[in-house]
This record gives C-alpha cells, structure tokens and sequence, in this order.
C-alpha cells in the first residue's frame, strides 16, 4: 500500500486518542527540548568562563611565595617575595618575554568619608603596570602615575562597589577618604568587572605601593608579584625566565623545592575548561536520560494500542492486509509520535534557549538539535518496532476473537 | 454439489451413491467445486485433554476421527448449521484460512491452502474470500467508500480503479449515497450492508457469511439476507452459517454440524437456479 494511505491512517489512529498522543509526544518533546537546552547551558557556561578568563588576560602571571609542593622540607627557611625581586624581573636582561611587574601587598582596613565607614574587600598597594596586567580599567577619572609611586603620593582608585558604598551617588574622584588614620585623594573609580562567583573583584582600594607599606604593612616582603609577559604566546618563556631570575635572587640550586608559585591563566582556562566539560557532558547525559524515557513511553503506548486494536488488526488481516502493511501502519504511528514530538522538543529547546538560564546565557550547539531530533526518530522507530511486530505476527484467529 | 462422508475409511468418500446422484444432477462437465475439503481434522489441547473441534465420523475399527470432507460448487448456496460447540465456527475459520486444519486437506479454488504460508495465506483471504462477519468487523473511525476500498487496496489497486470499484459495490448495497459516512454514523443493518459490499468488491470466488444476520432486527436480516440471495443468484458462491431455520431456508443447500461431524445434508433447491427464498424484487442489485 501506497505511503500515503499509511500516513492517513497512522494520523488516524493517533487522533483517535488525543490526550494519549499529545502526553507520549509530550515525553519526546520534554527530552528533545532538555537535550538541546542542557547542553546550551553547559556551552553556554563554558563559552562564559572562557570569555571572563580571557578579559582578565591570558598573557598574565602571578607569583606567589610559599613551595608549589604542599609539603616541601624547606618551607620554614623559604624566603618571602620582595620589591627587589620585582625589580630583578623588571630589569633583567634574562627576561626579553616579560613586558611588565608590579609588586602587590594586601591588606585590610576601614575607609571613611564624611560620617560614612566602609570595610573594602582589600586594600591593594602596586604600581601602575597593575592596571593593565590586571585588566582593570578606569571609568571615572585617572590611574594613579609612576610619579605618585615614586613620590608616595597618598592617591587612590577605587573599584565600583567601594565607591558606590562610600560616596552612592556622589562624584568620588577628587574627594578625600581616610583609611587607617591615612588621608587618600582619591583619583579615579574602576570600571565594573561583575561578579563571577563569591569574590567581588569591585570591592577594593588600589594605592601606590610604597604609601600602601608605609601606612600599613611595612617595607618587608609583597605578597604577590603581578608579571605581564609580552603576549599569550610567550607566557611559557616568560614563566621560565622567572623561575630562572628568582631562583638566582633567592639562592635556589635545585628547581624542585622552589619557594615561589607561579600560576598563569592560560593554565587556569585549561582547567575551567575541562571542568565547564565535565558538566556539559553531566548535563547532557541525563537529558538523553529523559529522551530515553521518553522513547519507553512509546513503546508503552504503542503497546496499550495495539492491545486495544487487536480487533481491528483481525480485520484487516481477514481482509488480506500482508504482514509487512500492518507492520509498517504501527511503525508510521510510532515514528509520528517521535517526529512530531521531536519537531516540537526542537522547537521548545530553541525558544528556550533565548532566555538566560540560572544567570547563564545558552549558547546552542547546532549539532545537538540534529542529533537530538535524530535520536528521537530513531527511538520512535526502535521502540515501536516492538509493538508493530507483536502486532504484524497476531493470528487473524486470535486478533477477531479478541474482546 | 456435495457430499458427506458418512463411510467408512477408503470406501464412502469417492464412491458413496450419495456422490453419483449429486454427479449425475450436475453433470461431469461442470467447474471443480470452489471448495474441496478432505478428511480435516481440528483438534485443540494434547493428550488426554484434546478437544476435537472437528472430527467427522470415527473410524469403526480403532475409533479414531475421519475427519470431515465437503465439496461446494460454485455458485453454490451452503447453509451451515449446528448449535454452539459443534464446529461450526471452527469449520468457517478453515474455511476462510483464518485457521489452519490439524490433519487434512483444503484446496480452495484449486490451490491446496495447507501449504501456504502467512504471506500466500494473506493473499488468499484477500483475492479469494470475502467475509461477512456477526458483529460487523468494520475499521473503527473509517467511512464506507474507505471501508470498501481497504480489500481493494490491500490488493494493490490503483486510486480512481478502487474507487470506481467501491462505489459500485455500495451501489449494489443500496448505500451509494451513505459513502461518507462512519460506523458510528451507520445503523446495524446499514453497517452489515457495508460489510457485505466490502466482501463481494474483490469478486472473490467465495462469500463466507458467519451468522451475518445474529447481531440485526428482522427488518435488516431480510435487507441482509436479501441482498445475499442476490448476489447468489448472479452466480456468487456463499457459505452461511447459522443457528436459525430461518435464515437457513434461503440456502439451496443445507448441512448440520453435531459434534463436529456431518449429520445431514439436504439440498433445497438446484445449485444453477435462483435461492429457493429470493424475492424476485431484489435481483439485480438495488441502486
């Protein structure tokens, strides 16, 4: 019998119970559509990650005191990090991969202006070079200058959320705040950053290194050095030509009991991305759970309408129906159920995927809709062959005599 | 024309007088008989605990069943009759190879069905039979003219030739203008009435009707059984089976099942002639 005819009767068929049908497809649909959306959103996230890693500079290091080996011998003997260690980096002629240092001490402390007291995040002494290796930008006013660090001007900037606690809606730049009995200007205010997590990179002050020591820490040791090498290709060489430089500085023979970290983002990005992978891979695998589910459900249904139109499948076999049309009626049902269900869940998944889901934007992979509508096809076909077989082999005998 | 094998093994199946006398009315020259079957057996259940649905007379000797043997000729009107559980049923189901026999032989229209297999077996019951069911059997949520068409397409016919076909077979049934219409749409003796046009559309070399009259009002079975007598006396061949002597007062020949053999046989009028009970009306078709 022609195709036609074949897909007359399926829609028949399946139009004979509505709120059957429209349930089985909801089940194809809900795992299209979740398939498609799960994986846009572990993409998505990914796709996120990536972009913030490369805004805060690809070609950045940090170094950091303190053995990469948790549990190295000579720890208590390590030598902390020191401005003149950053000056042997900037200066050496060892390091034509390193574009710029900056020497960073943190510390804490309230600031004041007016009546108003607020605690920041961190209180950050360095030098210029930090803005830019950092990728922090001003949005009001200036960078504190070379000149202020040398001269230990008493000048500040302020990230975002600092300012707006402090002044709300006033102008900060030119105002005076106190931090620690210390009277800073402040010069210019950090352009937002967003939060990426639990640390607000906007909460902070960042003053010029030597006023930061003089106020509050003292002229002993940084607690990290910034390094920038010349691109992101050169970050390799650059991380060698410090570990070659500090190891000279600190008196260093042996290259695996260092006493300094040196981290790079590029390797952090590696890392982000794999995890951002593993929970695509998670998001994926139980979404193709529920299209499998989904598939179950055709056969479940298929198999309660065959039961029902035993009578019918008699029927037609008295009438001279081949085994091969009954077999092909059933299966054009079930892979109707799955195609329509399908083209819906595709539907569902790309309407879905324009809003952002728990603060993450979906970004869908093209090859999961077609793979997704492919698997459901194919599991209507896989799963209804079951029941279309069980209803091809009745006996016409049995198939008329069923109540 | 047919016989009953009421002999013993070997001698009363081809040489009975019953057979001469029915030969000699006939005439050797006539077609085979559409339905030649020999010596079939159905039986359910193994052992100790088997059921003959079908048995035919025992043998004298060790008491085990014959089986039973029929010819029916074409053109043909065959009453089957007998009170539930005589194999009657069983016997249609053979008949129309929705069942196959335990021992036996069954040529239909010359083609031994013992050997068929599921798909020639299809082919059968389409090209060869038409059935005519008690409670109707049509596809659920299917109007007439498709109803009509379904043997038709099963065959494989073309889309204007099914049509053209169905049409004329609703004609024949006085239900041209009732085409569109669905079962539910359809009262019993109408749907009965598209039932039997869905069983003549093929032409098939037999009509099996099983009780088609069980499940109607008087007014319908005389519809019914009118149209049958009709279609009879154009030359179709038709089994009926039946529990009332009502109905079995149409049949030009008549045969009683008790416990699945063969006790009678009587021929109510001549198998060339028109139905002993049609009204001459009816002949010709109703359009």
């Amino acid at each position: 019998m022609i195709l036609w005819q074949m897909l007359r009767f399926a829609f028949g068929g399946l139009a004979a119970n509505k709120v059957r049908s429209a349930l089985t497809m909801l089940g194809v649909l809900i795992g299209v559509a979740s398939v498609i959306l799960l994986l846009a959103v572990g993409n998505g996230s990914s796709v996120a990650v990536k972009d913030s890693i490369t805004a805060l500079g690809t070609n950045s290091l940090t170094v950091s005191a303190g053995s990469s080996f948790g549990g190295a011998r000579g720890a208590s003997t390590a030598k902390k990090l020191t401005v003149d260690d950053a000056k042997a980096l900037a200066s050496s002629a060892q390091a034509p991969d390193i574009k710029s240092v900056a020497p960073v001490v943190t510390t804490t402390g309230a600031a004041l202006y007016g009546d108003i007291s607020y605690t920041p995040g961190s209180i950050v002494g360095t030098y210029p070079a930090y803005f830019e290796t950092s990728n922090q930008k001003v949005e009001k006013g200036d960078y504190f200058s070379n000149d202020d660090v040398l001269n230990a001007r008493k000048v500040a900037v302020l990230g975002s959320t600092t300012a707006k606690q402090l002044f709300d809606t006033e102008d900060p730049v030119g105002k005076q705040i106190t931090i620690g009995g210390t009277p800073f200007t402040v010069s210019g205010v950090l352009k937002t950053k967003g939060s990426t997590g639990f640390n607000d990179p906007d909460d902070l002050v960042i003053a010029p290194l030597p006023t930061v020591q003089n106020a509050f820490t003292g002229f002993g040791s940084v607690n990290q050095i910034l390094v920038q090498a010349t691109s992101a290709e050169t970050t390799t060489a650059a991380q060698a030509e410090i570990t070659q430089i500090l190891m000279g500085t600190h008196a260093l023979a042996d290259a695996t009991k260092l006493d300094f970290r040196i981290s790079n983002q590029a390797s952090l990005l590696t890392a982000r991305e794999s995890t951002g992978k593993t929970f695509t891979v998670l998001l994926g695998a139980v979404a193709a759970i529920s299209l499998l589910v989904g598939g179950i459900g055709i056969t479940n249904i298929m198999l309660v309408t065959v039961t029902e139109r035993t009578r019918e499948i008699g029927i037609r076999k008295a009438l001279g129906a081949p085994k091969g049309v009954i077999l092909g009626q059933f299966l054009t049902e079930s892979t109707l159920l799955s195609v329509l269900g399908a083209g819906l869940g595709v539907l569902a998944g790309l309407i879905g995927s324009h809003f952002s889901i728990v603060g993450i934007k979906p970004v869908v992979i093209p090859e999961s809709v077609l793979a997704a509508f492919g698997i459901a096809v194919a599991i209507g076909l896989f799963f209804g062959s079951y029941p279309a077989n069980r209803a091809a082999s009745l006996r016409p005998i049995d198939a008329l005599r069923h109540e | 024309m047919g016989r009953t094998n009421s002999g013993s093994r070997g001698g009363g199946r081809h040489t009975g007088p019953a057979v001469r006398a029915g030969d000699a009315t006939r005439g050797d020259a006539g077609p085979p008989p559409v339905i030649q079957i020999r010596r079939v057996t159905k039986s359910y259940g193994l052992g100790d605990a088997t059921v003959h649905a079908l048995r035919g007379p025992s043998d004298p000797v060790t008491g085990e069943p014959l089986g039973v043997t029929l010819d029916i000729e074409q053109g043909d009107f065959v009453a089957v009759m007998g009170s539930s559980g005589s194999g009657k049923s069983t016997l249609m189901n053979i008949l129309g190879c929705l069942d196959v026999p335990t021992g036996g032989r069954y040529l239909l229209d010359g083609t031994d069905v013992g050997h068929l297999d599921e798909g020639q077996l299809s082919l059968v019951r389409n090209r060869k039979i038409g059935f005519i069911f008690q409670s109707f059997n049509l596809v659920p949520r299917t109007t007439a003219l498709a109803q009509v068409e379904l043997p038709l397409a099963y065959a494989g016919a073309r889309s204007a030739e099914r049509r053209r076909r169905a049409l004329a077979a609703l004609s024949l049934v006085g239900l041209a203008d009732r085409s569109g219409h669905k079962p539910n749409e359809l009262s019993g003796g109408q749907q009965q009435r598209v039932a039997v046009a869905r069983a003549l559309v093929t032409a098939p070399a037999m009509l099996l009707a099983d009780e088609p009259t069980g499940n109607l009002d008087s007014r319908s079975t005389e519809e019914v059984l009118g149209i049958i007598d009709g279609l009879n006396a154009i030359g179709r061949t038709v089994v009926l089976i039946t529990h009332e002597d009502e109905v079995a007062r149409h049949a030009k020949r008549v045969i009683r099942l008790v416990d699945g053999a063969i006790v009678s046989d009587v021929r109510q009028g001549p198998v060339a002639g028109p139905p002993p009970a049609i009204r001459p009306e009816l002949v010709g078709g109703r359009s």
